[in-house]
C-alpha cells in the first residue's frame, strides 16, 4: 500500500502550497520550520500538547450518535464527533495551543492571529491568557460588527482586537493585516494562522495540531462499532477541521472524505465561497497556491456565505491537492440547507451547531438517505452555535 | 544591452545615482499614468516603478494599499497597465519601466503571456513580490528569454546563503527592503543599510537599489551615498493622494525635482 506523504519538504502538495511570500518574511518562516521540525516529534512537547488537550481543552471530545435525526433521514447511521464541546466551543483550540506552545519555546512575547467569526480569535486570545503572551488579534471592519459578542470575549480575556478597514474589510483582509503586522515585529511575534492555509509549514503543521480530531475518532470508532465510518463529512472554508479529521483516514480504505463548502445563495449565482466544488481557477494568495476565487485580471473576489467562518475565497492546499488525486470529494450547501439543518438538529437533538457546521450537517443527512440503514457517516461537528444565534434570529425576523 | 544596464552604465560613468520612482498604475486615475510617467522622467527619474494593482498587497502599508484600491476602483488590471506602458514607449523609448506585483494577477494572465506581453510593450524588469526565487524558476526563465530583467528583493534578515541564492538569479539590479516592515514604513536604520549594502556587494557586481523607507529629500540622499539606485514609493503616492487633479503633475514634478537634487548633491 502506497502511503500518503505530503507536504514534500518545501510544503508543496503537488501543484500547491509552497512559500510565496515576500523576502521579508522567508526568515521568520525558516525559523518557525526549523524549530517546528524540532518539536514535532519531541516526546516532551508532545506529552505537555498532550496535556494540555485533555486538562484546558477538555479532550478527547465524544463520538455521539445522532440515532433521532439518522431515524428522521431514514438512512446510514450519522455520528458526530463532538468538537462544539471543546473549551471555547470550537476546534479551532486544538491548534492554538499548538501554537502557542511553539512561540512560547521560540521565547516569544507576543502572538497575534486574524480571525472571521471570532472563533479562532477568542482560541488563540484564549491560550495567551493562560500562556501569559501578548495578542493582538486581526479582525475585519464588517465582522466587529457582525460578532459583537466575540469581540468582547476576546477583549475579557486580554487580547487587543484591531479592526482591518482595508479591502473588503473581511477574513482575507484581517489575514493581509496580521502578515504585515508579522513582517514588521518578526523579533517578538509568532503569528498564529488558524487555517491550514498560508505559507509552509503552516498548512502542515496546522493539520498537525488539528489531526488529534481524526486519530481520536479512529479509536473511538472502533471502540463504540468496531469498524471504521463509510463516510467522514466536515464543512471546509479554509480547511482546518476538515484537515484534522480526514488526515489520519487518508490511508484507509473504504472510507469515503467529503468536504462541504459554503455554496452561499449557489453556486450558478457566483455568491457563494466554494472554490473546489466551482473549480475556481488556481492562483496563489496568502503565501500559497490553491484554488482560488477572482476574476479575469486575478483580483481576489468577494464571497458570500451566512457562515462567517466558510466566508473565504480560497481553501487549504492540501484540500486543492486531495481533491485533485480524488481521495476526498467536495460538494456545497446553500445558506437556506445549512440554516434548515441548524434548526432541524437543535429540535431533533438538543444540539445547536455552529452555522459552519450546519453545512455538514445538511449534507450528511442528504448522503444518509441514499445509503442503507447498517452504514455509518462520521460528521466533524466543528462548533457550538451560540456565537450564532443573533444570525440566526436575524434571518427568522426575531431582535433579541 | 537591456535598457536597465544602459542606463545604470550611462549613470555610472557621470557619478551618479539612479532615481526611481514609483507610482501605481491607475492611481488616481487611469488617464492619468502615463503623463506622470513622462512627467516624472521630465524632472529626474532615471527609471520608472510602475505598480499593478493588486486587491491583496500583502507587504504594502496603507499608503500603497489605497492606491491599489484607488485604481481598481477604476478595473485596471494587469491589461491595462501593459497597455499604458506601450504607450508611454511611443514617446521614450529609453527610460525603463519595472513592474512591481503580486503573483496572482501574473498567474490569472498565464506566465507566459505575461512575459510575451511584456516584451511587446517594452517592459524592462519584473518585481513579483511574492515569488521568492525558490518558487519562480521557470518565470525567471521565461523573463530572462524575453530579455526582462527578473527583480529580487532583499531584506535586512536575509541569511548569506540567501543573498547568494538571489544574486546568482537577479538581473538588472536588486532590490534591498531597508527595514523589516511593509512599504512606507518609519523605522529606517542607516547605518545597517550602509552595512548591509556592502556585504551584499561582495557578493555581486549587480548594481543595488534601495528603498521601502525613503521618505524626503534627507533620507534620500542618504541612501544614495551607499546605494546605486534610490526608490521612493510611498511618498510618491502620498503626493499624489494629497493632490487636487489639476495640481497632480507640477506637485509629483516638484517633488521628483527635489529628490534628484538630494541624490545628486551627495557629489
Amino acid at each position: 500500500m502506497q502511503v500518503y506523504d505530503m507536504p514534500d519538504g518545501r510544503g508543496h502538495f503537488g501543484p500547491y502550497g509552497g512559500t510565496f511570500v515576500a523576502e521579508t518574511l522567508i526568515e521568520a518562516l525558516d525559523e518557525l520550520r526549523a524549530m517546528y521540525e524540532r518539536y514535532r516529534h519531541d516526546p516532551e512537547f508532545l506529552a505537555e500538547f498532550a496535556y494540555d488537550l485533555k486538562h484546558f481543552v477538555g479532550r478527547p471530545s465524544p463520538i455521539y450518535h445522532a440515532k433521532r435525526l439518522s431515524d428522521q433521514v431514514g438512512g446510514a447511521q450519522i455520528y458526530f464527533k463532538r468538537e462544539d464541546l471543546n473549551h471555547t466551543g470550537a476546534h479551532k483550540v486544538n491548534n492554538t495551543v499548538g501554537q502557542a506552545l511553539l512561540a512560547k519555546r521560540m521565547g516569544k512575547p507576543r502572538v497575534i492571529a486574524e480571525t472571521g467569526a471570532g472563533q479562532h480569535g477568542v482560541a488563540t486570545a484564549t491560550i495567551a491568557a493562560r500562556l501569559g503572551l501578548q495578542c493582538v488579534v486581526y479582525m475585519g471592519s464588517e465582522d466587529v460588527k457582525r460578532q459583537a459578542p466575540n469581540v468582547y470575549r476576546m477583549k475579557l480575556l486580554g487580547a487587543t482586537v484591531v479592526p482591518v478597514e482595508s479591502g473588503s474589510k473581511t477574513l482575507k483582509d484581517a489575514l493581509n493585516e496580521a502578515m504585515r503586522d508579522w513582517v514588521t515585529n518578526i523579533s517578538d511575534t509568532f503569528y498564529i494562522i488558524g487555517t491550514v492555509a498560508g505559507p509552509h509549514p503552516y498548512p502542515m503543521m496546522v493539520r498537525d495540531f488539528q489531526a488529534v480530531i481524526g486519530v481520536e475518532a479512529k479509536v473511538q470508532m472502533q471502540e463504540m462499532l468496531g469498524r471504521q465510518p463509510d463516510a467522514v463529512v466536515a464543512c471546509v472554508g479554509g480547511g482546518s477541521n476538515a484537515m484534522g479529521i480526514f488526515y489520519p483516514y487518508i490511508d484507509v480504505d473504504g472510507v469515503r472524505l467529503l468536504g462541504v463548502e459554503a455554496a452561499g445563495h449557489g453556486i450558478d449565482t457566483g455568491m457563494h465561497a466554494a472554490p473546489l466544488t466551482a473549480n475556481s481557477p488556481v492562483g496563489v494568495l496568502h503565501g500559497n497556491r490553491t484554488y482560488l476565487m477572482q476574476d479575469a485580471d486575478g483580483q481576489i473576489i468577494e464571497t458570500h456565505s451566512i457562515s462567517a467562518g466558510l466566508d473565504y475565497p480560497g481553501v487549504g492546499p492540501e484540500h486543492a491537492w486531495l481533491k485533485d488525486i480524488k481521495r476526498a470529494e467536495y460538494v456545497a450547501v446553500t445558506d437556506d440547507e445549512a440554516m434548515a439543518a441548524f434548526h432541524n438538529l437543535c429540535r431533533t437533538e438538543g444540539i445547536i451547531p455552529a452555522l459552519e457546521s450546519s453545512h455538514a450537517i445538511a449534507y450528511a443527512s442528504k448522503l444518509a438517505a441514499t445509503m442503507s440503514k447498517d452504514q455509518v457517516i462520521l460528521v466533524n461537528l466543528s462548533g457550538r452555535g451560540d456565537k450564532d444565534i443573533n444570525t440566526v434570529a436575524r434571518l427568522s425576523g426575531i431582535t433579541l | 544591452m537591456s535598457r536597465i544596464k544602459s542606463v545604470f552604465a550611462e549613470l555610472k560613468a557621470q557619478g551618479k545615482k539612479a532615481l526611481i520612482p514609483y507610482i501605481t498604475a491607475g492611481d488616481p486615475h487611469p488617464r492619468f499614468t502615463v503623463e506622470l510617467m513622462h512627467t516624472m522622467v521630465k524632472h529626474g527619474a532615471d527609471m520608472i516603478e510602475l505598480g499593478v494593482p493588486f486587491s491583496d498587497p500583502m507587504a504594502d502599508g496603507p499608503v500603497i494599499q489605497r492606491a491599489s484600491e484607488r485604481a481598481l476602483a477604476h478595473r485596471v488590471g494587469l491589461r491595462h497597465v501593459l497597455e499604458m506602458v506601450a504607450e508611454f514607449r511611443k514617446e521614450d523609448d529609453h527610460t525603463p519601466v519595472i513592474l512591481m506585483g503580486y503573483a496572482n494577477p501574473v498567474e490569472a494572465m498565464g506566465v507566459e503571456r505575461f512575459a510575451e506581453q511584456a516584451r511587446l510593450s517594452g517592459v524592462d524588469g519584473v518585481l513579483t513580490v511574492d515569488y521568492p526565487p525558490e518558487e519562480c524558476a521557470e518565470f525567471v526563465g521565461l523573463l530572462q528569454s524575453k530579455q526582462i530583467d527578473p527583480i529580487f528583493l532583499l531584506s535586512p534578515t536575509s541569511e548569506p546563503a540567501r543573498v547568494d541564492l538571489i544574486v546568482n538569479q537577479a538581473s538588472g539590479f536588486v532590490y534591498y527592503v531597508s527595514l523589516k516592515g511593509v512599504t512606507g514604513a518609519k523605522n529606517l536604520d542607516m547605518s545597517e543599510v550602509a552595512e548591509r549594502v556592502a556585504s551584499i556587494r561582495t557578493k555581486t557586481d549587480l548594481p543595488i537599489g534601495v528603498g521601502f523607507g525613503v521618505r524626503d529629500a534627507a533620507t534620500a540622499t542618504a541612501v544614495a551615498a551607499v546605494a546605486d539606485a534610490v526608490v521612493v514609493g510611498s511618498r510618491t503616492v502620498q503626493m499624489i493622494e494629497q493632490s487636487d487633479e489639476a495640481a497632480l503633475s507640477q506637485n509629483l514634478a516638484g517633488l521628483i525635482a527635489e529628490l534628484r537634487q538630494a541624490i545628486d548633491a551627495v557629489h
